[in-house]
């Protein structure tokens, strides 16, 4: 295998201490060298000049949907992936939400295969109970031997306190993360929004915010009994960051990921019956967002995470109630960090690597990731925080264009993505 | 001034000079006086949720100008096999000049609004509007009112699953009445009075109903509660209007209801049938206002 030189470059490596100019040297798969700029000594039959970029380690999306096996009417391992490269994520962590639904280590295996044509690195998560029903505890260990890499019934909670208590014990002693989709859907009633102003003018029945951050009350305490690893997906409430840092005040290992949607909108969006802005959980009041935000700030959000969450045309074009949640998101999720975090000033480019890298590759163990220290995976993100560009989703790479991004400007982009040494993305 | 609407989705959507219009349209049409303005349009009627009144009504408004419809229920072979509403949409679209238009789901005349061209009318969409409702009170307490502006206007019951509540409420709002919205927790959640600008929450009945120049009494739409527990003993005890509550209000308050009523529950037999009373009124009205929304939307184009 070839040897590529990057060179130029700002590299933030949060993990490694590295806040600075640096050339970096990938063969074989791994990063061999860093080095101050112009000094690398490894000869490379590659060079990349990136002045002017921010290098980082490759960002890995802990909540995608890709769809595959099942549903490839609305999204595959191949076209989701190529939608990460263009967005600049090396890795994603995939939802076992498919069909069948992912709780076996056949399914798991399948989806890793070279046959499914995967572009970046495909993470399997799986069920945490069989089928995802909530009633018993899938094989952990063989799930984790196959390559999963934490445990979810994303779409659905465990309702169950037993189980979930179960499901925690047991992660802990395989060694990975539980991550819940928290919503009491005895509470929720599954509605199509938020429950609040807008949804009584649009006579849309709402979800309370309650419905998430009891949940994550919940959640929270069987863990600080249980042990275990506890992550929290897609945050869309300030009480639900309440529920995380008293968690954390009390030793509870628990971790959060918000999803872009919910740093940037409100639920006013929904005004429209506009079904790009409906999603589970839904856009929440404009107290929820700016509390995101000051969770972000300080802190108690660990991860951004995108919730890609792909649909045909048919299945969105309908009655808002109707239509299905979710939306798309791999290929502007760093743009938007990017602009409504940075350029805002309420985070550091080193902090966003943090969320988009070094955290995540913490909350599900991926060792060799998250950093670009030698010895290290040659998974590679290039950005350019500065550079205007308007997201234009007809050219998504995605099988879907259920997204409201469409037309909307950005500052900051990314540049190249670089998995395994490979270049996989190139706008240079 | 704003154009015509070209579709008639809100009442949100419309400023009081269209509104104003629309009623003084509907004030020179009578069913019993038919026209020729609408001859050779074809109307749809196209109902996902069943209605008595408001079909009949637009029905007979269409006929009343000379314009021909067609009734299409849910129940219709295509929309039975899984038709989407685009497409049902889509297929009118190329049949018929405009569609009047029930649908169970909020927001559904405003999706077909954005896939179609055609003018759409929304007969109630789910519980957030019922614009010619909206039009045909306003019109009503007109015939007995000499203006909208200060009249207190005091609502009654189930106002959360309610789009007449909704749409009145932005009316009424939009020509200067005050609003007064009166009903349990469960039925009423404090967010209502961010509903428009004048909207008040008065939990209390006889409160509420102290100097109102307009009570509009709302049924319970056992249909929609979805596990919601009401009592009805202690509903009808809380808030039925009854004759002596009436006399709570002005002396030349007058009584409505947008059908179909509960005797018994909302209202007692002897309110229901009192002088007072303008139920059968806003009947009549329904049929005059609709045939003014029909004329302002298809009068005039081709």
């Amino acid at each position: 295998m070839s040897s590529l030189l990057l060179y130029g470059g700002h590299l933030i490596d949060p993990a490694a201490g590295v806040d600075g100019p640096a050339d970096i040297v990938l063969k074989d798969g791994m990063v061999v060298e860093v080095a101050a700029p112009g000094k690398a000594k490894t000869p490379a039959d590659e060079k990349l000049n990136l002045k002017g970029l921010i290098v980082a380690p490759g960002f890995i999306d802990l909540h995608v949907h890709l769809r595959e096996p099942g549903q490839t009417h609305k999204e595959s391992i191949a076209t989701g992936t190529a939608a990460a490269a263009a967005g600049g994520f090396t890795s994603v962590c995939a939802m076992p939400n498919t069909r069948p639904v992912n709780d076996s280590p056949a399914v798991t295996r399948w989806m890793q295969d070279s046959e499914r044509g995967a572009v970046v690195n495909v993470f399997p998560i799986a069920a945490a109970t069989l089928g995802s029903q909530g009633e018993k505890l899938s094989d952990y260990q063989a799930l984790r031997q196959a390559g999963a890499v934490a445990l979810s019934d994303d779409g659905k909670p465990i309702l169950d306190d037993h189980i979930m208590r179960e499901a925690l014990a047991l992660a802990a002693k395989v060694g990975l993360t539980v991550i819940q989709h928290a919503e009491d859907t005895k509470v929720s009633g599954t509605h199509p929004m938020n429950e609040g102003i807008t949804s009584f003018k649009l006579g849309l029945r709402g979800q309370p915010a309650a419905s998430e951050w009891q949940m994550v009350e919940r959640d929270v305490r069987l863990a600080s009994q249980e042990g275990g690893r506890l992550h929290v997906a897609h945050v869309s409430t300030g009480k639900s960051l309440d529920m995380v840092r008293l968690g954390r005040a009390s030793q509870v290992n628990v971790t959060a990921e918000v999803a872009p949607h919910h740093f940037l909108f409100t639920e006013e969006a929904c005004s429209e019956y506009d079904t790009r802005y409906k999603m589970n959980p839904p856009l929440r009041s404009k107290a929820d967002r700016e509390a995101i935000l000051r969770g972000i700030a300080d802190g108690t959000v660990d991860a951004i995470a995108t919730d890609h969450a792909p649909h045909a045309l048919y299945e969105k074009e309908v009655e808002f109630d109707k239509a299905a949640f979710g939306i798309t998101g791999l290929e502007v999720a760093v743009a938007a960090s990017l602009t409504a975090l940075v350029h805002e000033k309420l985070i550091t480019l080193k902090r966003l690597v943090e969320m988009l890298s070094t955290n995540p590759a913490k909350i599900v163990g991926l060792k060799g990731r998250g950093t670009l220290a030698v010895g290290s995976v040659a998974d590679v993100t290039i950005f350019d925080p500065k550079k205007r560009w308007t997201y234009d989703v007809e050219k998504t790479r995605s099988r879907s264009k259920n997204c409201p991004y469409g037309g909307m400007e950005f500052k900051g982009k990314v540049r190249a993505t670089i998995v395994g040494g490979k270049v996989v993305f190139r706008e240079l | 001034m704003k154009a015509k609407p070209r579709s008639l989705l809100a009442i949100e959507s419309l400023d009081s000079r269209q509104i104003l219009d629309i009623l003084a349209l509907a004030r020179r049409m009578n069913p019993a006086r038919p026209r020729t303005t609408l001859r050779g349009r074809r109307i749809a009627l196209l109902f996902y949720e069943n209605s008595t009144r408001t079909r009949t009504s637009f029905e007979i408004a269409a006929k009343s100008l000379g314009a021909s419809t067609v009734v299409i229920h849910a129940t219709t072979a295509s929309i039975e096999k899984g038709e989407s509403l685009k497409d049902t949409g889509r297929t009118l679209q190329s049949i018929v000049d405009a569609i009047v238009m029930r649908h169970p789901s909020s927001g559904a005349p405003m999706l077909l609004s954005r896939l179609i061209e055609i003018p759409i009318i929304n007969a109630g969409d789910g519980m957030h509007a019922h614009p010619s409702q909206g039009l045909l009170d306003a019109f009503t307490i007109l015939n007995h009112k000499k203006s909208l502006k200060g009249l207190k206007i005091v609502t009654i019951g189930d106002i959360f699953h309610s789009r007449v509540a909704r749409s009145d409420a932005h009316l009424f709002s939009k020509l200067g009445a005050r609003v007064v919205f009166c009903g349990p927790d469960v039925l009423l959640p404090n967010t209502a009075t961010e509903l428009a600008p004048g909207v008040e929450i008065v939990r209390d009945m006889e409160t509420a109903l102290k100097g109102a120049d307009v009570v509009m009494m709302l049924r319970v739409q056992q249909e929609r509660l979805q596990g919601m527990q009401i009592n009805v003993d202690e509903y009808i005890r809380r808030y039925q209007l009854t004759a002596s509550r009436l006399k709570l209000a002005k002396k030349d308050a007058i009584v409505m209801h947008p059908g179909p009523m509960i005797r018994g529950m909302e209202m007692t037999d002897e309110v229901a049938d009192c002088k007072q009373s303008v139920v059968l009124e806003q009947v009549l009205n329904g049929v005059k206002v609709r045939m003014a929304i029909l004329q302002t939307i298809l009068g005039g184009r081709r």
